[in-house]
């Protein structure tokens, strides 16, 4: 009883701390916007004065913001056109139209405003154009077109959407600004050769140059909570420990093998938001043990937890592709070679494992196949008895040692087995 | 005696009513006064006759095309039917962009005088589909309300530039010195105007004549009419009576004209006989002997000013105005002659009214003498007949409240009674039955408001036909007269009366289908004003942008001049053609023609040339080739209908004969995109311009010069034609010229700086629009390097340099650059490997063992599959790496999206 009510206690008491969890991970998670994107501050410049320009002289614009997955695209737009829109002159004057790919363009027209009726994609098409071609320079409203996913765009049927809104933005009719997102550097040799000449070869790049330094101040930066937080005391206890966990070797050892796989936020985030739930009323601070144990969830490689669930005979019809494909440099093998290699192992080494019926055999190796830890070569709709259809191993040389070294309990003349140069 | 020419077509059968009055012999013509159309399947033919408002067929079926008839005239096979027209609009004629000049809405009904030289105003007499009824409205009122939908307004003029109002006496074709057939009606008319009692007696003795030229009314000389004259006689009148037994109902009032001469004259007798013997009582007697059931009331709403007095009173007040009229009646003839000011000024009633207006006081003492004359008359008889009958009377104001026409407002309905007795005043001017009672039945429809001429007639054809034996069987002229007068009025009464009735059910019957649900597409205004450029470089920047027009396009001369001459040919013969312009993105081939249609449309503005249309399609813009169908019929005539329905709506217009039919020049861009299978779409395009009728320009534009050859088949390619244009990348000289003189002398660029945009962009398409969004873009560089070098403030070479950077610079050696430590290794696995192999493709676990080498040997430790699997990935993505479907997993086939020189380049500088 003592015991739970301390814990009603403490969890009172710590509504601090799951207060300061909460507005982590809403951080973490981009449910909210940063103040102000790191490191884009040009291509932020650049891209808030275009839109200006289309919003306050309307001024027709095409734009592309290139850069790989998760480099904060979407995240710079949406600070621009917060920005954008808190200016005062640009407030009231601008319509936005978000598109995806997946979105039709009635609903395009739909975002317009305007009174959308159930009308054909031709009908729709002929309707948006003859607004767009009414409007004016001095006196329409702006109207931006955000394109998420550009290229998917560029693979509709004869572009058409993109042809007219482009040309549209080439032509004396309503200002709009074409904003396009994407993650292919490439994507301008997608477009027609008419498209692609409306269209005004902007192009916003977000490459990161951040060095590893600045990366920690990110993550610093990430993990800090606010000055305006509740609970001043314990903002401060936090803060400080985070700025240890930085300077901290191990973690520092972690963040760089992080940075080294890739620069953008969006791994950090998942590495991070993971470290912080695992902050809990028993421990209110971030420890290094946390994020360890994030890194360890994060780091871990997809196929080994599958070979740790697999039994003894599984694991020996894996050694025996593996020494398949050492043999035969990776030539594809069928069940029956496998099954060969596997009975020379019982045959001549094995102590500890009994002879197996080949149908017992066939059915494990079967549910490698489930598993697609091995793959027929020709997706299989020949007519080879199942024996003699040829295989592949999914699995990398260094997948299958790692595993043995971590199975449970295995057997150490399979071990050796593994190990030994030829079957 | 008539000759029946019958023929089928669209199921019409048009056949001339009575003989020719009149004969060209230079031209072989033989005119004819009025026409009968028969629809199969009707019992009832409608007939037209001239000066009536009649439609005519044309490419819109809902919207038919409305003329007043002028002539009606055969060729010498007597094959042919050719009816001379006065044409009126609607506005959906109106072109598009001139709607806006009229400066309101239209009224639904609301049609327009047309007034235009160049519009052929000959059309075949079997394109006509029957008569309407027209109104004209005086420019400040407003239009009626509740009135019958098939009845027609008219209130402003067109004259193809602009709106204007519409000078009533151009409603009476006869007087219109515009109307092209110089009738003989002019010159009576002027003769009428006269008040002058010594005219109204030369008048009268010149009764014969003028009864004769009347009869040559049609026909274009005087000459004619006399000699027709002679012919005339009371023969001819018998037989236009036996016609009309013959033929009950519509035909009549060709009848009535042919009849006119005769009833001329009696006309004349009779006023001669008024003048003596001023005797209402004859008249009543003569109204009398009519059995009652055959007396006809003929109830027209022209308010004419004579009879305003009369107007004034309702069914009811006639008993009261009867003792005021008979001392009119007794204050004489001499004074009925002039009288009508006088009338109009004892007129008690205000409600008689604003809308009658000064003109019709200026028209007044034109026609006062014959008019009060005729006025005076009708109007004993009238009342005579009001005396005997109210019942009738109000009878007769029922049926002319069941008129369609005239649901008068309450606010008018002591107008409306007014009306109706001055209808009936007119209706017995028609009894005295002469041409200017036909004049001013015309006339009424300048001279007076809102009131369409509605005539009811209550008459049985035993009646007719009784008062066509009295006819044919009286001698004496007076008797005669008085027949045919009656039998005329009857007959008119009759043809007015019907075929409205039956126009309307032929108009409404394809109700227009127009989607209620219509939405206007349009994009919502800004609250604030679009701010103006500040400094130079925002006015270049503004001057550059590609949307903004020039007022010429230079180094585009020859081409402009040879579009501008082919298609001027074109419009100025009424002929049709195809051309075909090709050329890169870029090169200014849609901003030429539009240059050459805006300035074709500056000379058909100045009339140098004919008014034609110009129709612009866009192959990108719309999602089906046959959507192209859709499109041009909408924008030719504002119909909505599916693509095959337009086809066909489409095909029709093009290759019917229509009149009055403008050159329409249509303009195909992206012309690669309508291709479809069967090719039918650019087929139809290609072929309308060669049908005779078509009057169609059409310019087509793709970007490749062997478009033709490529993808049409030979009979589409046929089609095409040779008239071939290429346009040719613009050279860095036209480049730079185009700059210039977009920036029209707003220094912001350094000579040096444009050369190099020229020559650069030259040196890679030729394309302007690029050229221009460099300029644009160098213009912002140079804005934001502005504040912190102290430069001349011009575009220099280093802002062109870099904004040509930006463009055209390959973004792969920077995105190089800025990957991951473990990205940059995996690219140097990825070159290893293909080094290896000697191969320029690899398998993701062939790249991942030299990876994970690699690792080793930067010290780094290896990554694990899945970690390599995901830089992979996002290499990918990027479209560094060219991936395989990622489900082959370590067999993922990798390439290299860029030149290996560049990844090791890229490395290497890091």
């Amino acid at each position: 009883v003592q015991d739970r009510c301390g814990c009603v206690l403490m969890m009172l008491c710590d509504g601090v701390c799951v207060q300061a969890q909460k507005l982590l991970r809403e951080r973490l998670c981009h449910q909210k916007l940063p103040d102000q994107p790191v490191g884009l501050d040009s291509q932020y410049k650049h891209l808030l004065e275009l839109l200006r320009r289309t919003a306050v002289h309307g001024e027709s614009n095409s734009v592309l913001i290139v850069g790989p997955r998760g480099s904060g695209k979407t995240m710079l737009l949406g600070c621009v056109l917060r920005e954008l829109m808190s200016l005062k002159e640009a407030q009231k004057n601008v319509l936005l139209v978000e598109l995806n790919e997946k979105l039709q363009l009635c609903n395009e027209t739909k975002s317009l405003g305007f009174l959308v009726f159930q009308g054909s994609f031709a009908e729709n098409l002929a309707f948006l154009l003859e607004a767009l071609k009414k409007g004016d320079k001095s006196s329409s409203r702006p109207v931006l077109f955000v394109l998420d996913e550009f290229d998917l765009f560029a693979h509709h049927k004869n572009q058409t959407l993109l042809y007219n809104l482009l040309d549209v933005s080439q032509s004396a009719q309503t200002p709009v600004a074409v904003l396009g997102l994407t993650c292919r550097l490439d994507v301008l040799e997608l477009l027609e050769k008419r498209v692609k000449s409306r269209f005004s070869h902007r192009q916003i790049h977000l490459f990161s140059s951040l060095s590893f330094a600045q990366y920690l101040d990110v993550v610093r930066a990430q993990l800090s909570l606010p000055p305006d937080f509740p609970d001043p005391k314990f903002s401060d206890e936090w803060n400080h420990s985070v700025t240890k966990l930085c300077e901290d070797k191990t973690v520092e050892e972690i963040l760089r093998r992080n940075f080294n796989g890739s620069k953008d936020f969006r791994s950090l985030h998942s590495l991070l938001f993971l470290a912080v739930s695992r902050v809990s009323v028993s421990h209110s601070t971030l420890r290094e043990a946390d994020l360890i144990e994030a890194w360890r969830l994060i780091s871990v490689d997809s196929k080994a937890n599958v070979l740790h669930g697999l039994s003894i005979l599984e694991l020996c019809l894996i050694i025996a592709m593996k020494h398949l494909n050492d043999t035969y440099d990776g030539e594809p093998f069928n069940f029956q070679m496998v099954h060969n290699e596997f009975k020379k192992f019982i045959q001549r080494k094995s102590h500890s494992i009994h002879k197996f019926e080949k149908p017992v055999v066939m059915k494990a190796f079967e549910h490698l196949l489930q598993l697609e830890l091995v793959r027929p070569v020709d997706s299989g709709v020949c007519k080879v008895q199942r024996e003699y259809q040829l295989m592949r191993l999914m699995l990398e040389h260094g997948q299958v040692m790692e595993a043995l070294q971590r199975y449970p309990q295995c057997p150490t003349d399979v071990k050796q087995w593994a190990l030994s140069a030829f079957g | 005696m008539s000759r029946y020419i019958t023929r089928l077509r669209m199921r019409r059968t048009y056949k001339w009513n009575g003989r020719p009055v009149g004969e060209d012999r230079k031209l072989k013509r033989q005119y004819y006064e009025s026409m009968s159309i028969s629809v199969e399947g009707k019992t009832e033919d409608a007939t037209v006759s001239l000066g009536q408002y009649i439609l005519i067929e044309g490419d819109d079926d809902d919207n038919p095309f409305v003329a007043q008839l002028l002539k009606l005239y055969t060729d010498d096979s007597g094959k042919k039917k050719t009816a001379v027209l006065q044409w009126f609009v609607r506005m959906c004629e109106v072109p598009q962009n001139k709607r806006k000049l009229l400066g309101r809405d239209p009224h639904p009904q609301e049609i327009f005088f047309y007034q235009d030289r160049s519009c052929d105003n000959e059309v075949d007499g079997e394109t006509i589909l029957g008569a309407v009824q027209i109104e004209y409205v005086p420019v400040q009122d407003p239009f009626p309300v509740g009135k019958s939908r098939d009845i027609l307004f008219v209130k402003l003029l067109w004259d193809t530039k602009s709106f204007r109002a519409l000078d009533p006496e151009l409603m009476q074709p006869s007087q219109s010195p515009k109307s092209p057939p110089p009738s003989s009606r002019g010159p009576q008319t002027r003769a009428l105007p006269t008040p002058d009692p010594s005219v109204m007696k030369r008048a009268m003795s010149g009764i014969l004549t003028r009864g004769s030229m009347s009869t040559g009314k049609m026909s274009s000389s005087e000459a004619e009419s006399l000699h027709s004259a002679s012919k005339l006689s009371a023969a001819k009148a018998l037989s236009a009576k036996r016609r009309s037994q013959a033929v009950s109902g519509p035909q009549v009032r060709k009848k009535l004209d042919l009849c006119s001469p005769s009833k001329n004259m009696s006309r004349d007798d009779v006023l001669g006989e008024l003048l003596d013997e001023r005797s209402e009582k004859t008249l009543t007697s003569k109204l009398n002997t009519s059995p009652t059931g055959r007396i006809s009331i003929s109830i027209r709403l022209t308010p004419l000013n004579l009879n305003k007095e009369e107007c004034v009173s309702p069914l009811s007040s006639h008993s009261p105005d009867k003792p005021r009229m008979t001392a009119h009646d007794k204050d004489d003839a001499a004074s009925v002659f002039l009288g009508v000011q006088p009338i109009e000024d004892d007129d008690p009633e205000p409600l008689i009214n604003t809308g009658r207006t000064p003109r019709k006081r200026e028209a007044t003492p034109r026609r006062a003498g014959l008019r009060g004359l005729k006025a005076r008359t009708p109007s004993r008889r009238k009342d005579s007949a009001a005396l005997r009958e109210p019942a009738l009377a109000a009878l007769a104001e029922e049926e002319h409240e069941d008129s369609p026409i005239n649901t008068a407002a309450t606010s008018r309905s002591k107008r409306k009674s007014a009306q109706l007795v001055s209808s009936r005043i007119k209706k017995q001017l028609n009894l005295l039955g002469n041409k200017i009672g036909l004049q001013s039945d015309g006339e009424d429809g300048d001279d007076d408001d809102c009131f369409i001429p509605s005539k009811i007639d209550l008459q049985s054809s035993s009646d007719e036909e009784e008062e066509a034996k009295i006819d044919s069987e009286d001698e004496l002229i007076v008797k005669k007269h008085r027949g045919s007068g009656t039998s005329r009025s009857t007959e008119k009464t009759r043809v007015s009366a019907r075929t409205p009735r039956k126009t309307p059910s032929k108009k409404t019957a394809p109700a227009t289908p127009r989607t209620p649900r219509h939405a206007t597409p349009s994009i919502p205004s800004r609250t604030a004003p679009a701010r103006k450029p500040g400094n130079v470089l925002e006015e270049a920047r503004a001057r550059l942008h590609v949307s903004s027009v020039p007022e010429s396009l230079p180094c585009r001369e020859q081409e402009f001049q040879d579009i501008y001459n082919f298609v001027e040919s074109k419009v100025i013969d009424g002929t049709g053609g195809c051309m075909y312009i090709s050329g890169v993105p870029g090169t200014g081939k849609t901003a030429t023609v539009h240059e050459v249609i805006r300035s074709l449309q500056q000379s058909a503005e100045q009339d140098e040339i004919p008014h034609f249309r110009f129709i612009e399609i866009n192959g990108m813009k719309m999602t089906d080739p046959h959507q192209a169908y859709v499109q041009i019929l909408q924008k030719l005539t504002d119909q909505k209908a599916t693509p095959d329905h337009a086809a066909a709506l489409l095909e029709k217009r093009f290759s019917a004969p229509a009149p009055k039919k403008e050159t329409v020049v249509l303009l195909v861009d992206e012309l690669d995109l309508l291709w479809t299978r069967k090719q039918n779409v650019m087929y139809n395009l290609f072929d309308w311009p060669t049908r005779r009728n078509a009057r169609l320009v059409v310019l087509t534009i793709a970007n490749t010069m062997d478009l033709p050859e490529r993808i049409m088949i030979n009979r589409v390619a046929s089609r095409l034609g040779l008239t071939r244009m290429s346009f040719q990348p613009y050279t860095f000289k036209q480049l730079q010229q185009i700059i210039t003189s977009r920036l029209n002398r707003v220094k912001a660029f350094e000579e040096d700086a444009l050369q190099l945009v020229s020559r650069k962009v030259a040196a890679l398409s030729g394309d302007a629009r690029r050229c221009l969004d460099i300029c644009r873009r160098a213009t912002e560089i140079c804005e934001h390097s502005g504040s912190q070098k102290n430069s001349s403030g011009l575009v220099g070479m280093s802002h062109v340099m870099e904004a040509l950077d930006e463009m055209f610079s390959s973004s792969y050696i920077s995105a190089i650059r800025c990957a991951s430590v473990q990205e940059q290794l995996f690219l140097r696995a990825v070159i290893a490997e293909f080094r290896r192999l000697g191969l320029e493709e690899a398998t993701f676990q062939q790249v991942f063992v030299q990876h994970q080498a690699l690792c080793r040997v930067e010290g780094l430790q290896p990554a694990n599959v899945s970690e390599g699997l995901t830089v992979c990935q996002r290499l990918g993505s990027c479209r560094l790496l060219l991936l395989e479907g990622s489900r082959l997993d370590l067999f993922l086939r990798i390439r290299l999206n860029v030149s290996q020189d560049d990844v090791l380049y890229a490395l290497k500088a890091d």
